[in-house]
């Protein structure tokens, strides 16, 4: 009788103890994620105004805003998006709609581009600089970063899309085929677009991954924070700049915090944006179901 | 897939091939992108592979690229040291927080800290860097100086791989069937018992899988650690010992790297994507094995 009651009031303690833990455990994280976001604003947000973004920096960053470097992003992101945005779309579309799941070229392409998903950037910033920078003669360029980005993209576009396209419900394709539409029609007219927010987000997922990344543009597309005149031009993307005001130039830091901030706005607005598009589609599709 | 396999409108097909050779040749050169990575890396680290033995990586006295001696050793150790770190502190934080999201929160609270998690993945790793920077780093250094040390590389890592673990456990949590968690109830399993009994059973295919994830990204990251671990190399004797991490050390010193060094750097670089590309096949192994 003691022991079966020792017992239960141990499972008693363990039940809570782990509760306890838990508890703790998600409030930690709530307060780290809190204490990095109040520290970014109050390092930042008295620093920020529309001139702050509309500026070249001067002073190596210590003056001046981010104007050419914001210039410089939305370049990279367009070469990146331009190149592996058809890539991703037609592989996406072969591999839903084309090979059956089991051939060998399918499983072949969807290994590689699973392989590429865990590639670290820092390798990539090598390959891009190897091949991009010097085998193909762009040198340090805003061309050369974008494209070592699209070859980082590449994963991340194809699995979103090739998700969308597989969640169509099959009624659809064969609706099609009764009417005796081709399947370049079923695809263009009907699958790409019922597909299309799910496209979207994966878009959106994508570019956050783009205006995060520093390691894979370190070698490619170089450190100058002039105003590009063109795609060959070096050209700083903002994360890059933020490392660079916070190692290499002493008293850069408040305008690093402003840029940090502008940087960490704009990924959280995208990837907010993201998640809206995702959770509608989805319902949308389960009452089509 | 269900197709009519004869179209009334013959001319049709024309188009319908013509797309499918241009899906095609799409998904061949994104295929081909994983090969040219591999050879490109294989091909600038040649020069040097050829000559001398990759015994010397291991087995030289000290790294001094630039006089010949190529002691790959202190960097791997750090990296290992700051990812296994960062693995003791992130798989409890993780799991307790997929827990809190299937299991303990109420609905409405469940999404919002899911939300929240989603948000912490998508804040890039420069930002996590300088955060450490300026906050961590100093805070440890009033403990115990530097500051820069291994201990600031774990809790950053730490942070940023986080996310990853809660999302995938999360999934496969999810993924338990219902009637698995109804029985144990009906059973009398207080909640921590149903969880250890059904639910970590059940799920722990997908839940090793988002550690081996995990695991890869926190070998890979450059910036973070490259802005907190104070990038001195040497063998760690304690947490507040500075180290220098492989993927670091190719940030530092690709700049200014020449011939024999830059190829030593890019033997690093493989070394890298040798280490990510077995930690997936083992992700795929594990993944097979356990669904058959």
């Amino acid at each position: 009788m003691l022991k079966t009651n020792a017992r239960r009031w141990r499972h008693f303690y363990l039940d809570r103890l782990v509760q306890i833990f838990v508890y703790l455990a998600v409030l930690t994280v709530c307060a780290v994620f809190l204490w990095i976001l109040v520290d970014l604003l109050r390092g930042g947000f008295a620093h920020l105004s529309w001139n702050f973004l509309i500026e070249s920096p001067r002073d190596a960053g210590r003056a001046g805003g981010i104007g050419s470097i914001l210039v410089s992003t939305m370049l990279i992101l367009l070469v990146a998006l331009g190149a592996a945005l058809p890539l991703a779309w037609t592989t996406a579309a072969l591999l839903a709609e084309y090979v059956p799941a089991t051939s060998k070229f399918g499983m072949l392409v969807r290994y590689s581009l699973q392989v590429l998903a865990g590639v670290p950037s820092i390798v990539f910033g090598l390959f891009g600089n190897a091949f991009f920078s010097i085998y193909l003669g762009l040198g340090f360029s805003i061309l050369s970063g974008g494209l070592t980005l699209a070859c980082m993209l590449l994963p991340i576009l194809v699995s979103t899309a090739e998700a969308g396209l597989r969640a169509v419900p099959d009624s659809y394709r064969l609706s099609a085929a009764a009417l005796g539409m081709t399947r370049a029609a079923t695809l263009i007219r009907l699958l790409l677009p019922i597909a299309a927010p799910a496209l979207a987000a994966g878009l959106l997922l994508g570019i956050g991954r783009a205006v995060a990344e520093t390691a894979a543009l370190l070698f490619t597309s170089g450190y100058v924070d002039r105003m590009p005149g063109s795609l060959l031009d070096s050209g700083r993307a903002l994360a890059l700049h933020i490392f660079d005001l916070s190692m290499n130039v002493p008293g850069g830091d408040v305008p690093a915090y402003a840029s940090a901030l502008v940087l960490v706005a704009m990924l959280l607005c995208i990837n907010i944006f993201a998640m809206q598009l995702v959770q509608s589609w989805q319902r949308r599709n389960t009452i089509l179901e | 897939m269900i197709w009519s396999k004869y179209n009334i409108f013959f001319r049709l097909r024309l188009t319908d091939s013509l797309l499918r050779g241009i899906l095609s040749m799409g998904a061949v050169i994104s295929a081909l992108v994983m090969l040219l990575i591999v050879i490109f890396l294989i091909l600038e680290s040649w020069s040097l592979l050829g000559r001398i033995s990759p015994a010397r990586f291991f087995t030289d006295t000290s790294w001094h690229p630039l006089e010949g001696a190529y002691h790959l050793m202190p960097m791997l150790a750090g990296t290992l040291y700051a990812s296994t770190g960062a693995l003791l502190l992130a798989i409890p934080l993780g799991i307790a927080s997929a827990l809190f999201i299937v299991y303990y929160a109420s609905p409405r609270l469940a999404k919002w800290y899911k939300r929240l998690v989603e948000l912490l993945a998508g804040i890039p790793s420069v930002v996590f860097g300088f955060w450490g920077l300026t906050t961590l780093v100093p805070l440890i250094n009033q403990i115990h100086p530097p500051g820069a040390s291994l201990l600031a590389a774990i809790l950053i890592l730490a942070l940023m791989i986080l996310p990853t673990i809660t999302l995938t456990a999360y999934s496969a949590l999810m993924a338990v069937p219902d009637e698995f968690l109804r029985n144990a109830t009906a059973l009398g399993l207080p909640r921590w018992g149903m969880i250890r009994g059904v639910a970590f059973p059940a799920a722990r295919t997908g839940i090793v899988a988002g550690i081996i994830l995990a695991t890869g990204r926190a070998i890979g990251e450059t910036m973070a650690v490259l802005m907190v671990a104070g990038n001195v190399v040497q063998y760690p004797d304690g947490l507040f010992d500075p180290i220098r991490t492989l993927a670091s050390n190719i940030a530092l010193e690709m700049a200014y790297a020449m011939g024999d060094h830059r190829a030593v750097l890019f033997v690093s670089g493989l070394l890298l994507m040798l280490m990510v590309m077995m930690l997936s096949g083992m992700a795929g192994w594990w993944g097979r094995g356990h669904r058959a």
